[in-house]
């Protein structure tokens, strides 16, 4: 536990060192310009629109981070040699794994932590000495609680997206993860055609085909309950939490299969 | 090179590519290659899908360019045959990639009912856009009203009107005001003091930019009632003058009105001298005039 522990810290700071969270400027400089552009742009919904785009950005940043970040954690180690020297030391490669995968995560909690302030605080001002018969059509308050479950849902989405790289990134090239990462986040979009592919397709075979590959790749359409929570409709903490489970166990399978790959690699 | 001469010839780079560029603009036309009119992604089952988990975010630009190219259009210089083309896909795009996005479906509808040249003229596609609207939220009461506002002000049918009101008025939070005008509209419809009633009770709505539609339909009926009363002016000095051109200078020099006659716009009512016939001013912000609706009796 003391390894992996010590692996995910060293993962933490070479992200800070990679200067990784110069992104989350980025993300407030977007933020803050949204929020002065948006109300010359729209008809009063500016603050469904900040949401909308704090949301989106969150996700999009931290999907950028994920697989940029993720397809890099055990091969550059491989590519750079240091891996060597790091198995000469009593350490298991499922630590290794597990730690950098931890790691990335740390990084990514930090991440979205201080999105989630500088987007509370967006929505906070702009908010700010609005009438409460204006504020009363609002399909959600501003400073809706319901927000934290979206981004919740984003980080155990990222948290997915990081595991799938993670796993190419321990047999395969940065360019070709990334490639297969994407490939299967896409393909993870769609999976609620895949589930309805039986009604498009004549062919029983064609129809089975779909449906499996519902199940194998992983759901991400599950995590996304972006529209649900700015729209003010409830979304139950059983939802939430089902949706968590189903992540947790997907990635402990793409763990493990990741571990079983890179214990088959030889580093002597 | 120093790393002072380096950010210095940076600098100097970007502010001579700026300045490049702000020259272009003004002196080198642009070849016509840049069609802001077209609307690449048509489909909305196509934009859902592009969109990927963005759909929030995709939805927020269609609505924004919706609202540009009604203003633009708006806007246009007299010359450009307004044609409102892009607003409907656009709208469509929109409710599609956000079903729940109330605003899209209650101000689109007032959007596309705006008779031409303020509008496209399409009850039709706002009735459309509303009903869509109730298959994605069927306990809006919101846009069973607004369905009925379509049917009392742009078609005139005040018995479809009544009963959406009343469809509306049986909708869960419903306001108790939604019954007694559905029965006014039925009894009355086409009277301006039951429009009156009807936008008096959408000035009171929490939305802003329904209030100031309400407000501008308000002070349509308070020019109309105005032009009532003008018009017996106007009636009177052709008794007094007969063949004689009228015009309001003419109609104040008789000692029937003050002065020029401004409707709340500021903007002199147009009179034609001739038939003396009166209305808004294409230039008011009143214009045009709902057509039908008959003087309080």
């Amino acid at each position: 536990m003391k390894t992996i522990a010590s692996v995910a810290l060293a993962v933490f700071r070479e992200s800070v060192r990679d200067r990784v969270f110069y992104n989350l400027v980025l993300f407030a400089v977007l933020l803050v310009g949204a929020s002065i552009l948006i109300g010359q742009l729209t008809a009063g919904q500016d603050v469904k629109i900040i949401k909308d785009v704090g949301l989106a950005a969150t996700s999009l940043f931290g999907l950028f981070i994920a697989i940029f970040v993720g397809i890099n954690l055990v091969s550059k180690e491989v590519e750079r040699r240091s891996v060597y020297p790091l198995f000469a030391k009593p350490i298991r490669r499922s630590e290794f794994i597990v730690g950098k995968y931890l790691g990335l995560l740390l990084t990514l909690l930090a991440n979205m932590v201080v999105m989630a302030v500088a987007l509370y605080a967006v929505l906070f001002f702009l908010s700010r000495g609005v009438p409460a018969n204006i504020q009363s059509a609002w399909d959600a308050p501003a400073l809706d609680p319901a927000l934290l479950k979206a981004i919740a849902l984003i980080y155990v989405d990222l948290a997915l997206v990081t595991a799938i790289a993670v796993l190419f990134s321990t047999y395969s090239s940065p360019m070709l993860s990334a490639v297969f990462t994407i490939g299967i986040y896409v393909a993870g979009q769609f999976n609620t055609d895949l589930r309805r592919f039986d009604q498009i397709v004549s062919s029983p075979a064609a129809a089975a085909i779909g449906r499996v590959c519902y199940y194998v790749l992983p759901d991400f359409s599950r995590f996304d309950v972006k529209l649900a929570v700015v729209h003010g409709i409830p979304v139950p903490a059983a939802y939430v939490l089902a949706a968590a489970a189903y992540a947790a166990i997907y990635i402990a399978a793409l763990l493990f299969g990741a571990t079983v790959i890179f214990s088959r690699r030889d580093f002597k | 090179m120093s790393r002072a001469l380096a950010w210095a010839a940076a600098a100097l780079c970007l502010g001579a590519a700026i300045a490049l560029h702000a020259a272009e603009d003004r002196w080198i036309q642009k070849p016509a290659i840049d069609r802001p009119e077209l609307l690449y992604v048509r489909s909305p089952a196509v934009a859902r899908r592009a969109a990927l988990g963005y759909q929030a975010v995709a939805a927020d630009v269609y609505w924004i360019r919706a609202i540009q190219h009604f203003g633009q259009e708006r806007l246009s210089p007299p010359g450009h045959v307004r044609t409102y083309a892009l607003l409907h896909p656009l709208l469509d795009l929109t409710t599609t990639l956000d079903p729940y996005f109330s605003i899209a479906y209650r101000f689109g509808a007032i959007f596309l009912g705006e008779q031409y040249p303020d509008g496209p003229g399409r009850p039709d596609q706002a009735i459309a856009l509303l009903q869509k609207g109730l298959a994605a939220q069927p306990q809006k009461w919101q846009y069973m009203q607004d369905v009925g506002f379509v049917y009392y002000w742009h078609l005139r049918d005040f018995k479809s009107a009544a009963a959406c009101f009343e469809k509306a008025a049986a909708m869960p939070g419903a306001p108790t005001w939604l019954r007694p005008l559905a029965a006014v509209t039925l009894a009355e419809g086409g009277h301006r003091e039951s429009a009156r009633e009807l936008f008096q009770q959408l000035a009171q709505s929490e939305e802003p930019w329904l209030r100031d539609s309400a407000r501008l339909r308000l002070a349509q009926l308070d020019a109309m009632d105005t032009i009532d009363a003008l018009r017996q002016r106007t009636q009177a000095f052709q008794r007094q003058h007969p063949g004689e051109p009228v015009t309001w200078d003419r109609v104040a020099a008789a000692g029937l009105l003050p002065g020029v006659p401004l409707d709340s716009s500021g903007v002199p009512f147009a009179l034609d001298p001739a038939s003396g016939d009166i209305t808004v001013a294409r230039s008011s912000k009143l214009f045009p005039l709902p057509g039908q609706l008959q003087a309080p009796r």
